[in-house]
């Protein structure tokens, strides 16, 4: 197929791309998705105080509608897959020489049944004009995006029911539901942006609403400075974004014949893709995106924000790490993958930037999960890490594998994030080491529910995590072992790393749930259970953690039939001149059973400390301990340095406050002081100056002569002529009549002297 | 019979009651004037319907005869008030609405 569209596009200047502007109702009206979230933040925000549930009601109503409308255009999306045979619409190009690229398609057309190609629905609308370049707004709808829907509004939903219960009594609650309706409804836009310039809209609008429900608690120093952390983080990503996104605006228009850019995704993923674009503006865009999903997608380097975010309430955290904001930057690569697959030619290839990066952040945030006391630290570390997970396996050319890994982790992240609130609602801490342990007993459904999402997350089968997380691995292309397992390379670093995340997950998760739940109850009061509008979301979430995984069952696997594997792929991978043919590696038992083998040393090893050796030193002391008070850290100078260095998370936060930022903020303030004094400020005072002067001649000359004099003489002339006119109205009523009737006398006469 | 003459009267009766209602005070007066410009225009519209055989120009003078029967009792009710509250009906002295 290829093939076939580099022919059409040499010959005749047109590329096909993919899309079409036809298809089932709800795919082309996927805009009143974030609309009715959007509607629900205006509503809240104007009546919310005056209704009876705070404006919750108008939150949870519009989420449930927006989860409604996403069933039906899931529903539409997999019909639309497999029937539809609508026309195809084209993007006229500028004819180049097309002599190398077909190199860079690196693949031989697919030989698993996808032949066929997948059609995706746009609808747009002109949204203004400038310099004769229409900049279009609209929908594009296919499997990604129908998935991320779902995805969205399943949680978003599940975090508004929750929150009804978890923040209630506060103080901002309307406000509070406000922005979490609008945070969703930037979200649902972004995912459904039609264009570079709309995902970019809907990117600073979610990264406004993480600002302020992460600084929801504003009044405590330590809330407002992490929301504004996470703020000033994103935004060097995000400028990044906005060079990436130019870059590849003027990429694309040199060639369009008839306008000089186009922000459309499609057409700049087609054009990559065809090998129109020069390999070296693909790089360079490529590494500006890249920087963005370092800071929205908490990438190292720029992940410290990430953990500071957990000052929001528990929902917000839920909602951040699940379904919105974070993925949002795995999301613009997977949408954009075209670009990042030639940009960083991750074909053919055994490292790349996007690869290096995930799997470095995937290994160091795993490992800074161990040394957290605060329990939604240790979940943030472990989304860090998962997100290097994603992140990487899209570097490897594994993009249904990690677009998979999204939907599952958001799933059970959501479920654990969730979970842990509501042992925080019990214990009034988050603060494993001195106010939990013991909590299985006081609150057996968090205790269930936690359990099954951290077995999840740590990858056992049948649950969810095992399924997508194994896929990465199998995509990474590294397993040599029995024979490969395919691939678009051979990452084999990326392998080793993403097995040692594998235990390490394990591990940290383990010690996790003993801190949490067993040993004996270190805080104060008496911990119970919560309430059904906290217990029901986990349970669902729990649920669908639980059977996540079979969305997916690999192609080739023995124990089910054929009809039931490798539906998401199928649904959700577009066959698209939009999107890289990517080869497909074939899963492997040998691989399965060794990373099931790693996840169980991992839990093994962390088991032993925790629930054999801190256990029976508890059961000796006479108390419920966290940690060996021998422990390697206090015996080893080794681990005593990696531990101090994990403590202070690898200094990153020193290096950016006191090095670079202390260094920069000085001549900068020195430098904006002196340009305000001497130039902002003599401009501004000068222009005030001119201004009064003007004004004084003005008041002088014209106000006072002549619009002063005109309004005095109508006022005068209006008082004279009321005066001669008062006499006649007399108020004797036959003075009246005299007049009356010397008027019908004279009119009489006229009559008679006319006629 | 000549029409002039009937007009002659009427006129003459017309002009007694312009001058009543100019120049009389006292406010029965005034309206039996009124009457009486009212009933020279009776005088008038019978006359003409008498003299060109038409009938409309008779009932235009009942509904006038109706209609001054109505203003007369409007007219006196107000005459009584005004007596009733200063004791007085010199219309010259009633001037409330002066400018």
């Amino acid at each position: 197929m290829g093939d076939l569209f580099v022919f059409a596009a040499s010959d005749m200047g047109s590329l096909p791309l993919g899309v079409t502007d036809g298809g089932n109702w709800f795919l082309r009206n996927a805009w009143l998705i974030p609309l009715f979230p959007a509607l629900s933040f205006a509503g809240i925000l104007f009546f919310g105080k005056r209704l009876p549930r705070g404006g919750s009601e108008l939150g949870i109503a519009a989420l449930g509608i927006a989860f409604l409308l996403s069933v039906c255009t899931g529903v539409a999306w997999m019909n639309h897959r497999d029937d539809y045979h609508g026309s195809e619409a084209h993007l006229a190009v500028v004819a180049v020489d097309h002599g190398e690229h077909a190199a860079g398609q690196g693949h031989e057309s697919h030989s698993d049944g996808h032949s066929e190609s997948t059609l995706a629905v746009a609808a747009t609308v002109t949204w203004f004009q400038a310099g004769g370049v229409e900049f279009t707004a609209g929908t594009l709808v296919d499997g990604l995006a129908a998935m991320m829907l779902l995805v969205v509004t399943v949680v978003s939903l599940l975090v508004h029911v929750y929150s009804t219960d978890y923040v209630a009594g506060d103080r901002r609650y309307t406000h509070f539901f406000a922005f979490l309706s609008l945070f969703s409804a930037s979200m649902l836009l972004l995912v459904i942006s039609e264009n570079t310039l709309q995902l970019l809209v809907a990117w600073e609008l979610v990264g406004v609403c993480s600002f302020v429900l992460i600084g929801h608690w504003w009044e405590e120093r330590d809330n407002s400075d992490a929301a504004l952390k996470a703020f000033l983080t994103n935004r060097v990503g995000d400028m990044g974004l906005l060079v990436g996104v130019s870059v590849l605006f003027f990429a694309v228009g040199a060639n369009l014949p008839d306008a000089f850019g186009s922000f459309s995704i499609v057409e700049t993923n087609s054009l990559a893709l065809s090998g129109m674009l020069s390999h070296s503006t693909l790089l360079v865009a490529s590494c500006c995106l890249m920087a963005a999903v370092m800071s929205k997608s908490g990438q190292f380097f720029l992940h410290t924000w990430l953990p500071d975010a957990m000052a929001g309430p528990t929902p917000v955290s839920a909602l951040i790490h699940a379904a919105t904001m974070v993925v949002a930057g795995v999301y613009m690569i997977a949408r954009l993958y075209g670009v990042f697959f030639e940009g960083l030619s991750i074909a053919g290839s055994s490292i790349n930037l996007m690869a290096l990066v995930g799997g470095f952040t995937t290994l160091i945030g795993a490992c800074l999960a161990f040394v957290q006391r605060d329990i939604k630290k240790v979940l943030a570390y472990s989304t860090i890490s998962q997100l290097g997970y994603m992140v990487m396996a899209l570097g490897v050319g594994a993009w249904t594998a990690a677009v998979f890994h999204l939907f599952t982790h958001a799933f059970f992240k959501a479920c654990l994030f969730l979970g842990s609130g509501s042992v925080s609602h019990a214990v009034h801490s988050f603060d494993m080491k001195s106010d939990m342990g013991g909590l299985r007993r006081a609150m057996p459904h968090t205790y269930r529910t936690f359990m099954i999402g951290s077995v999840a997350l740590a990858g056992l089968p049948p649950l969810a995590g095992f399924w997508s997380k194994d896929e990465i691995l199998a995509g990474t292309g590294g397993w040599g072992l029995l024979g490969g397992t395919g691939g678009n390379g051979s990452y084999t670093l990326m392998l080793v790393m993403g097995m040692t995340t594998a235990a390490l997950t394990a591990a940290y998760m383990t010690r996790c749930v003993y801190l949490t739940f067993f040993g004996e109850y270190r805080g104060h009061g008496h911990p119970h259970e919560s309430g059904p509008r906290i217990t029901v979301p986990l349970w669902i979430l729990a649920g669908l953690a639980i059977v996540a995984g079979s969305a997916n069952l690999p192609k080739g696997f023995q124990l089910v039939p054929e009809s039931l594997q490798d539906r998401f792929g199928h649904y959700v991978e577009p066959v698209a001149s939009y999107f890289p043919q990517l080869a497909h590696a074939t899963p492997s038992w040998s691989l399965a059973i060794v990373s099931t083998l790693i996840v169980l040393a991992g839990i093994g090893s962390a088991g032993y400390y925790y629930f054999v050796r801190v256990e029976t030193t508890s059961k000796a002391a006479g108390r419920s301990l966290t940690e060996l008070p021998d422990g390697p850290t206090t015996r080893i100078a080794v681990a005593r340095l990696g531990h101090t260095l994990l403590k202070n998370k690898y200094y990153l936060d020193h290096l950016y406050t006191d090095i670079v930022v202390g260094s920069t903020k000085g001549p900068v303030a020195r430098f904006a002081y002196r340009t305000n004094q001497e130039v902002l400020d003599r401009t501004v005072d000068g222009i005030g100056r001119a201004a009064v002067a003007v004004g004084n001649v003005v008041y002088d000359q014209i106000d006072q002569t002549v619009v002063d004099g005109f309004v005095n003489a109508s006022g005068r002339a209006s008082i004279g002529s009321g005066e001669e006119l008062r006499k006649i109205q007399s108020g004797k009523i036959q003075s009246y009549a005299a007049i009356l009737f010397a008027a019908a006398t004279v009119l009489a006469g006229l009559l008679i002297v006319i006629v | 019979m000549l029409l002039n003459q009937f007009l002659l009267l009427s006129a003459v009766l017309f002009a007694i009651g312009v001058y009543g209602v100019l120049a009389r005070r006292n406010g029965v007066l005034v309206l039996m004037s009124i009457e009486l410009i009212l009933n020279a225009v009776n005088i008038n519209l019978v006359a003409f319907a008498a003299f060109r055989e038409a009938i409309p120009g008779e009932v235009f003078a009942l509904f006038v005869v109706a209609v001054a029967a109505a203003e007369v009792g409007v007219g006196l009710a107000m005459v009584l008030l005004l007596y009733r509250n200063r004791q007085n009906i010199d219309l010259t002295e009633i001037d409330l609405m002066r400018g």
